[in-house]
């Protein structure tokens, strides 16, 4: 089998505050992410989830266990460019880490760090546009742009740098629906198209139900880990850690709480719609 | 008031000449200019800088409204300059001589070619902005700079500031014009009152707009680590700077009117 692109093991991680005291984050997590998957990490506010995204390039090191990108442990600093390079992240805020004043020298910044060649630089700005949508973009200043289209632009300047994983922090937080479903759509394409592993840190039921693989964390442990039909379908455990379930699930595991006999795998509207249509048939 | 009519080193965008030129052949001549203009001291060689400044603005098709425009916030330093010299300059030919004021033709004279060099230094270096983008005017800088790198001066650093500032400036105006809106629900007043009264009202605006200045400084800090920011070193660049023959042409004018206001200026005129 093929190594783990990131992998955890026992990682623990506690600020260190003033007053010595130092609160647990991270409580030995135990994590592979598999090249191309599409991993979607759910959690409350203060669970650990976006801790946990930052161990996974090095933006923190871990207070004990060990994190390794492609086999490397992140604590290695010779390495720091080849983990930053491997792993690419993208923030909650598209404001804040937009760093030039037209969108093509921007998503030019991270090639120009690695000390790319001028042409290299252009082709991969271009192709990194093309990706997430905004070619006819280019040109523009990003503060006249929608919140979701300077998602994209941030999530272009990533994939310039040509990385094997992206990991993006609650991405779609600041955005409006429409933006939301954009950032979404473009992120999935570039794990089917491409080829990217993508690890999305969320709190939308629904952003978590699309992906390949769902990792729930609560208070620093992971707490569930599965197919997102697998880990839906416990909607008590669930419900224990503070989070909600998708509507469907919901309304499927109302309809059994009251006697009736229906699947509470089916996720998707469609799925739900069709097993409600079964449930009606059947009866009459 | 609406802030976002701002605008701060304005730009406008063309396809002139003088915006196809390389901004370090633009700055370069800029500063020839000034050169040019302080060793100017008569009517002859400012008739000349004057012709080269008009022959620029036609060629740079900024429309001449928005120079004259640039203009305004000197008239206060123009006329103080002026009285101070019409008032202090001695000299033997007294015009005009009430009390303790006398004013000679010498000091006449200082004084018009003073405001006159003021109003052609401005309008020449608004020229540059006006025509040179910001992101290429610090690219121009760092790359005119650079030879300072050997004594140490950190010249990428301080032409990554520049950017980042000027990046920020629109999304802190915004910032800023929310924040004060949110006050004014509350009952802010920021536009009456004594000036000291306006001065207080803004610390409930500055406040919160220094906090979350902090905050996104932090955040694009990080996220420019993620983005494998090191430092200058071995940093390449997407747009690549490069002397055409228009620059090098440029140059050679511009010096050669810097050496026509020296000769112009040793013959007295």
């Amino acid at each position: 089998m093929v190594d783990p692109i990131i992998k955890t093991k026992d990682l623990r991680f506690s600020y260190t505050t003033p007053e010595g005291e130092a609160p647990v984050v991270l409580d030995g997590v135990e994590l592979n992410i598999e090249k191309g998957s599409f991993v979607a990490v759910l959690g409350h506010n203060g669970s650990g989830k976006s801790t946990l995204a930052k161990h996974m390039n090095a933006i923190l090191l871990p207070t004990g266990g060990t994190v390794y990108v492609s086999g490397v442990p992140t604590t290695d600093e010779v390495r720091l460019l080849d983990i930053r390079r491997t792993v690419g992240m993208v923030f909650q805020n598209p404001d804040n880490q937009i760093v030039a004043n037209v969108v093509e020298e921007d998503v030019a910044f991270a090639p120009e760090n690695l000390g790319v060649a001028p042409e290299e630089i252009r082709s991969r700005v271009d192709d990194a546009l093309k990706a997430v949508g905004m070619y006819e973009f280019r040109e523009h200043a990003p503060h006249l742009l929608s919140g979701g289209q300077k998602q994209r632009i941030a999530i272009a300047g990533v994939i310039a740098m040509q990385p094997e994983c992206i990991v993006l922090d609650e991405p779609t937080a600041m955005l409006d629906p429409i933006g939301r479903a954009d950032v979404l759509r473009t992120v999935k394409q570039l794990n089917r198209e491409k080829g990217v592993t993508v690890v999305i840190i969320t709190h939308h039921m629904d952003e978590a139900a699309q992906a390949d693989r769902l990792v729930v964390m609560a208070k620093g442990k992971v707490v569930a880990d599965g197919t997102p039909k697998e880990v839906f379908q416990d909607v008590e455990g669930l419900k224990a850690v503070g989070l909600t379930v998708p509507d469907t699930t919901e309304l499927l595991y109302q309809l059994r709480q009251a006697g009736l006999d229906v699947p509470l795998d089916a996720l998707s509207d469609e799925e739900c719609a069709r097993a409600l249509y079964q449930l009606l048939t059947s009866n009459s | 008031m609406a802030l976002k009519d701002i605008t701060l080193g304005q730009y406008f965008p063309g396809h002139s000449p003088l915006h196809r030129m390389d901004p370090r052949t633009k700055l370069l001549a800029v500063c020839l200019y000034i050169v040019a203009l302080f060793l100017a001291k008569s009517f002859v060689s400012y008739g000349f800088l004057f012709c080269v400044l008009a022959a620029m603005i036609r060629l740079s098709r900024v429309p001449l409204k928005s120079i004259v425009r640039g203009l305004k916030p000197v008239v206060f330093i123009l006329v103080f300059t002026a009285a101070l010299n019409i008032l202090y300059t001695p000299g033997e030919h007294v015009l005009v001589k009430v009390w303790i004021i006398t004013v000679t033709l010498e000091g006449v004279r200082t004084a018009f070619f003073m405001v006159i060099r003021i109003m052609m230094l401005i309008t020449g270096t608004f020229l540059l902005t006006y025509t040179t983008s910001p992101i290429l005017l610090t690219d121009g800088i760092e790359s005119l700079l650079s030879p300072l790198k050997k004594l140490r001066v950190p010249v990428h650093e301080l032409a990554m500031m520049m950017s980042i500032a000027l990046r920020f400036i629109p999304t802190l105006i915004e910032e800023t014009d929310k924040i004060m809106c949110a006050q004014r629900a509350r009952g802010a007043d920021f536009e009456t009152g004594s000036l000291i009264r306006r001065a207080k009202a803004l610390i409930p605006l500055l406040v919160p707009l220094f906090i979350s200045a902090f905050r996104r400084a932090d955040e694009l800090a990080v996220a420019m680590e993620c983005r494998c920011y090191h430092g200058g070193e071995g940093r390449t660049r997407l747009r690549q700077l490069k002397y055409q023959p228009l620059d090098w042409v440029t140059l050679v004018l511009a010096l050669g009117m810097c050496v026509s206001a020296f000769v112009l200026g040793k013959f007295g005129l």
